[in-house]
């Protein structure tokens, strides 16, 4: 034994003899992870939290979260001699008089972009693959959770600095915030500690956005990856890969090294973005004052499909016994977003009460195998890119040659009939691509080589697809639809019927699928050839 | 000899190749259309120059703005608009109007600088209006105050051309241009005639000190690089989210791709 | 031929293929070599940081194509830590790629579900113990525990009473009075009717007494949109005509949908623009709503001009300005 194998030793034993970490230590470096490169977007979202915490650690030591009026003094010219918010004053302190104080802000700000895009591309492949099937539908709550929160502590992140574009989006919130009926008005007051802007918001919103949310995020992570971790990581079906067992590597050395590197790789092309990108260049917006305005106002991009919600509602607003309700704020700004939000936290239960499917899922569902599921996707993402191009109509109409006023109506008319268009259409490609699959197995590659027979008939050569891959386009089941009894042993109909008839309807509707290539079908073709 | 085939054969002669021809072909074109956007305005006889201005006019204009400027169905009248205005639209090139769109664009000029001088004053002899500011009266260094010119554009400019003067949507499809490479001159005379959609900028509103505050402001911002990287623009987080959306993203799954892959 | 369909097996995982590092020393030299450059590398990419953050001038710009005119002192940080970083990634992944061992390993996975004679355990604990609590035979326990705790929920809520004064008449009332004069925003000038000529726009707020100061909460209600057309143009009621003088109509400047600046004013529609969600407003019918999201017109200030000459307000405006709310119109 070596001298540093003896040091080491002694500090595991004295570590384990006061928490017994050598038992869960030995069990939990060998534990198993499949490796494949969709499952480290859901770390994207936890390299990039990381991040956040230390840059915007760096940047608290500078920032002054105070709405109080003074004059800036800085090096930066075009501002010199302004009036202006300390908040205001103190980021154009990091960005020009702190060194390195503006790389920070850059990389905070890309990093909390990446934050919100790595949640949907996550959240994207977790939905397309099923993953969010028992047992792991808590984790896909604590998920869509991570997501609003997100999308809240980006908002109050950018909203700090006080600058004209952010206040404006802070004007924005506060207009929904007074049209909820009845109390609105007080929350507004009761926020804002009196009219809008006042002088109590930033700092009540610094206090939200570098404690209590971080801190929820850090617990609701924290849940998140435990249940990974003691679930284990679904995997994508293939050969050897069953729903009772885990095929991957070792946490010790190759997981350790390959995501503690992700790790580092994250990090540095957020850093690289900080470095060649520039990012809110807030002394170009100026500081904020209601009075003013810029054309092509935006929030970041993971508001921007509520704001295009906001600018596509029809002007819709009652007024009843003189008490008044905005309509056209209500509804894009509270109201479909809640129903959305509330639709995707519940997902996985009502996909199951669809499909009367209540057992527990580890192999993931390859996209085309579950057309119902991937083409409500689909629709989803409509909904949300039309939204999200309505949010920079008037940049977007600018820029191509339309008007404004084109966007609009495209997009009220879009959002409504594009989504089900994309879900016929891809629903169409899914049952495609398993008939594609179905051939793949039956008939072999087409090789493109074609031969002349004998006979004189051309015909081209397929070369018979291996076992694994065969085995990888059949191995998904292929649920049957329910059929639950509308009437019971006497013919007489049941209560809960009209339920049942719905629930039969939908598994079927969800059990459309084209027929599995089996191993006698290939057989007997075999003996036709 | 056999270098020179062998070189022509490389599989990379073919791309650097139209590399070098999409080069020369873009900055020739550059150069060949930059145009000289400050003119010096020498003060010729006035007749004279309203003689040729008319001449010009009825050649030029008047199918579209009447015989006597006094304007028809697709052109207001010019009477009253001044010197300033016509000084503005055609050595900006928006007149003549290439096609009937919904707005004039800022083109290449047609006529020169001393046909444009003749122009405005032949219009400018039809009734008085706002005239050509003097090199004295453009003095924005001296006589302007940056910061109060950037709150002066946020408050009263903004709103139309953006932030950063890079332009904006208005109804309709027009637009409010981007206020970046015109002359200091084409600045101040479209505060005060007003040009299509935008409003008209009184002195009395907008001091002329005012004014020159702005345009200071205007052109300290076009010469200021953007100091954290690429300036995407300066539109703002529409642009931001699209680089996340491909380059960041791209970048990581690359990368992530490449995690995943078997070594060789 | 028999009845039963037979789908297709599970081959097993297939047979491990080596890697050239494997099998082969000197490729195995070459991919430690990799992995040590790219952690030089990284490195070199500290210095490049350290050298920029302690010597790099921050004046200097140069021209870098697709970037513009950069600054190198923060492309020197920026860079050197992109650098930094990406590489240590880039060498531990590529460590673990071609040399750490890539056999795949098998584990088991292990049903959640607890034993039956556990889940019947638990029931039982949880059983008694509430048994030994006694809140079932103790109603009167029970109540007034449920009355205490929530009662004291209470007072959380209420110690938050103070976070803002009651609304009140704030929302319904700004600085306009009958009398208030025009001024410019900034500038504080009062304006003339003679001022502004047919086609302007000027930015204007309530006057303020010398050395009083204006607060933002103030201009968030105050400011106002004065605009001059051609009498002739307007499509009024003899009511609001009487509220423009000689061609100049004052609008809040405040959007009546979510409280944006609205001051784009087209010159030749007559029509006010807002730029955050595209309400436009029809200057000549009293900025009444033509397209976009806003449900309401912008409130108008009833002008007119003073003993001097000055442009002022004849009374306050009509109606509360901005963003609707619950009880506007009570």
């Amino acid at each position: 034994m070596t001298a540093r194998e003896r040091i080491a030793g002694n500090v595991a034993g004295y570590v384990d003899d006061r928490t017994g970490a050598a038992k869960w230590m030995k069990k939990n470096l060998t534990k198993v992870f499949p490796d494949h490169w969709s499952f480290l977007l859901g770390e994207i979202c936890l390299y990039s939290f990381v991040i956040l915490l230390l840059s915007g650690t760096f940047l608290t030591f500078w920032f002054d979260p105070s709405m109080r009026e003074v004059v800036y003094e800085g090096s930066y010219e075009p501002l010199q001699g302004l009036e202006m918010s300390a908040a205001y004053a103190s980021t154009l302190d990091i960005s020009f008089e702190v060194r390195g104080g503006l790389l920070m802000r850059q990389i905070h700000h890309w990093a909390a972009l990446i934050f919100m895009v790595g949640i949907v591309v996550h959240l994207m492949r977790v939905y397309f693959t099923g993953a969010f099937r028992k047992p792991r539908e808590f984790n896909w709550i604590i998920g869509v959770g991570l997501l609003t929160l997100g999308i809240v502590e980006g908002f109050l992140g950018y909203s700090l600095p006080d600058d004209l574009l952010s206040g404006t989006g802070i004007r924005i919130a506060e207009a929904i915030m007074q049209a909820i009926p009845v109390v609105g008005s007080y929350l507004s007051f009761f926020a804002f500690g009196g009219g809008f802007p006042g002088v109590a918001f930033i700092p009540r919103i610094y206090v939200v956005h570098v404690l209590i949310l971080p801190a929820i995020f850090l617990a609701l992570i924290t849940v998140h990856l435990m249940l990974v971790w003691y679930q284990k990581h679904t995997q994508f079906p293939g050969p050897g890969r069953t729903e009772k067992n885990v095929v991957g590597y070792p946490l010790m050395p190759v997981y350790m090294a390959k995501a503690g590197g992700f790790f580092f790789i994250v990090f540095g092309v957020t850093a690289f973005l900080g470095a060649v990108a520039s990012i809110n260049p807030l002394w170009l917006y100026g500081p904020y004052t209601p009075g003013q305005i810029s054309a092509g106002s935006q929030p970041d991009w993971y508001m921007g499909w509520l704001d295009g919600l906001v600018r596509m509602a029809p002007p819709i607003e009652t007024v009843t016994f003189g008490y008044t309700i905005s309509w056209n704020i209500l509804i894009p700004g509270l109201i479909l977003p809640g129903i959305m939000f509330t639709a995707l936290a519940l997902y996985p239960f009502i996909e199951s009460w669809a499909n009367g499917d209540k057992r527990e899922h580890h192999l993931l569902d390859r996209p085309r195998n579950a057309p119902t599921r991937t083409a409500i996707g689909a629709m989803a993402l409509t909904f949300t890119l039309v939204t999200l191009l309505n949010g920079g109509n008037d940049i977007i109409a600018t820029t191509f040659d339309l008007t404004i006023n084109q966007m609009m109506w495209f997009s009220r008319i879009g959002v409504i009939v594009l989504p089900p268009l994309a879900y016929v259409i891809t629903k169409r490609l899914c049952l495609s691509l398993q008939r594609a699959d179905r051939d793949l197995v039956l008939h072999g590659r087409e090789t493109g080589r074609l031969v002349r027979m004998p006979n004189g008939e051309f015909t081209e050569i397929h070369e018979p697809i291996s076992a694994e891959k065969a085995w990888l386009l059949t191995s998904h089941e292929q649920l049957a639809p329910l059929e639950l009894p509308e009437h019971d042993g006497g013919g007489v109909r049941r209560p809960g019927a009209i339920k049942n008839k719905i629930r039969n309807r939908i598994s079927r509707s969800m059990a459309t699928a084209v027929p599995k290539a089996t191993q006698t079908e290939r057989q007997e073709l075999e003996g036709h050839h | 000899m056999k270098r020179l085939s062998r070189l022509r054969r490389h599989r990379a002669t073919g791309p650097i190749l139209l590399f070098f021809a999409l080069f020369t072909i873009g900055t020739t074109f550059q150069v060949a259309s930059a145009v000289d956007a400050e003119q010096t305005t020498t003060i010729a006889a006035r007749s004279a120059a309203i003689d040729e201005g008319r001449e010009i006019f009825l050649k030029g204009c008047s199918s579209c703005h009447g015989l006597n400027a006094e304007g028809g169905e697709i052109a207001p009248s010019l009477i009253g608009v001044g010197a300033a205005s016509v000084d503005f639209q055609v050595a900006t090139g928006r007149m003549p109007m290439g096609d009937m769109s919904m707005q004039a664009m800022r083109k290449t000029p047609v006529y020169n600088a001393e046909e444009v001088y003749a122009l405005a004053m032949y219009v400018a002899s039809l009734a008085p209006g706002p005239e050509i500011p003097t090199e004295e009266m453009l003095n924005y260094e001296r006589d302007g105050s940056t910061a109060e010119g950037g709150e002066l554009f946020r408050t009263n400019c903004a709103m139309c051309h953006n932030f950063a003067g890079q332009g904006g949507a208005l109804t309709q499809g027009k637009y409010a241009p981007t206020v970046m490479g015109v002359t200091p001159r084409h600045i101040y005379e479209a505060m005060i005639t007003g040009p299509q959609s935008m409003p008209v900028f009184s002195d009395k509103t907008i001091t002329p000190e005012e004014k020159l505050s702005m345009i200071k402001w205007i052109k300290a911002a076009e010469a200021e690089p953007q100091l954290g990287g690429a300036a995407l623009g300066r539109v703002g987080p529409v642009t931001e989210g699209l680089l996340v959306w491909t380059l960041g993203i791209g970048l990581l799954i690359g990368v992530a791709v490449w995690l995943a892959a078997k070594a060789r | 031929m028999s009845n039963e369909i037979e789908l297709i097996k599970d081959p097993g995982l297939p047979a491990h293929v080596h890697r050239r590092a494997d099998t082969d020393p000197k490729a195995a030299a070459r991919a430690e070599r990799q992995v040590a450059t790219l952690f030089i590398l990284s490195a070199l990419g500290t210095v490049l940081l350290v050298y920029s953050y302690l010597f790099v001038d921050e004046d200097i710009f140069f021209f870098i194509p697709v970037l513009g005119n950069t600054n190198a002192h923060q492309l020197g940080l920026g860079m050197g830590m992109a650098i930094a970083l990406f590489c240590i990634g880039a060498g531990l992944i590529h460590w673990a790629k071609t040399l750490m061992p890539d056999e795949e390993v098998i584990a088991q996975r292990h049903e959640f579900k607890s034993e039956d004679e556990d889940r019947e355990d638990f029931v039982k604990t949880v059983k008694a113990g509430a048994a030994a609590a006694g809140l079932g035979r103790r109603p009167l326990i029970k109540r007034t525990l449920g009355a205490a705790l929530g009662l004291s929920a209470i007072s959380p809520v209420l110690l938050l009473g103070d976070l803002g004064p009651l609304p009140g008449n704030q929302l319904k009332t700004t600085s306009w009075k009958k009398g208030t004069r025009l001024v410019t925003d900034p500038g504080d000038r009062p304006l003339r009717p003679e001022d502004l000529e047919v086609g302007a726009v000027a930015q204007t707020l309530p006057a303020i007494a010398p050395g009083e100061h204006r607060s933002l909460n103030d201009i968030a209600k105050d400011a106002v949109l004065l605009i001059r057309l051609r009498p002739e143009e307007f499509n009024l009621d003899a009511e609001r005509l009487s509220w423009t003088y000689e061609g100049i109509i004052a609008f809040s400047k405040i959007c009546s949908h979510m409280g944006c600046a609205v001051a784009l004013y087209e010159q030749q529609t007559k029509h006010l623009l807002c730029p955050c969600h595209q309400s436009t407003f029809d200057v000549t019918r009293a900025a009444k709503v033509i397209f976009g999201p806003s449900a309401r017109p912008l409130p108008q200030l009833p002008i007119t001009i003073d003993a001097e000459g000055y442009l002022v307000a004849q009374a306050p405006f009509n109606e509360p300005v901005g963003p609707s709310f619950w009880g506007r119109s009570t």
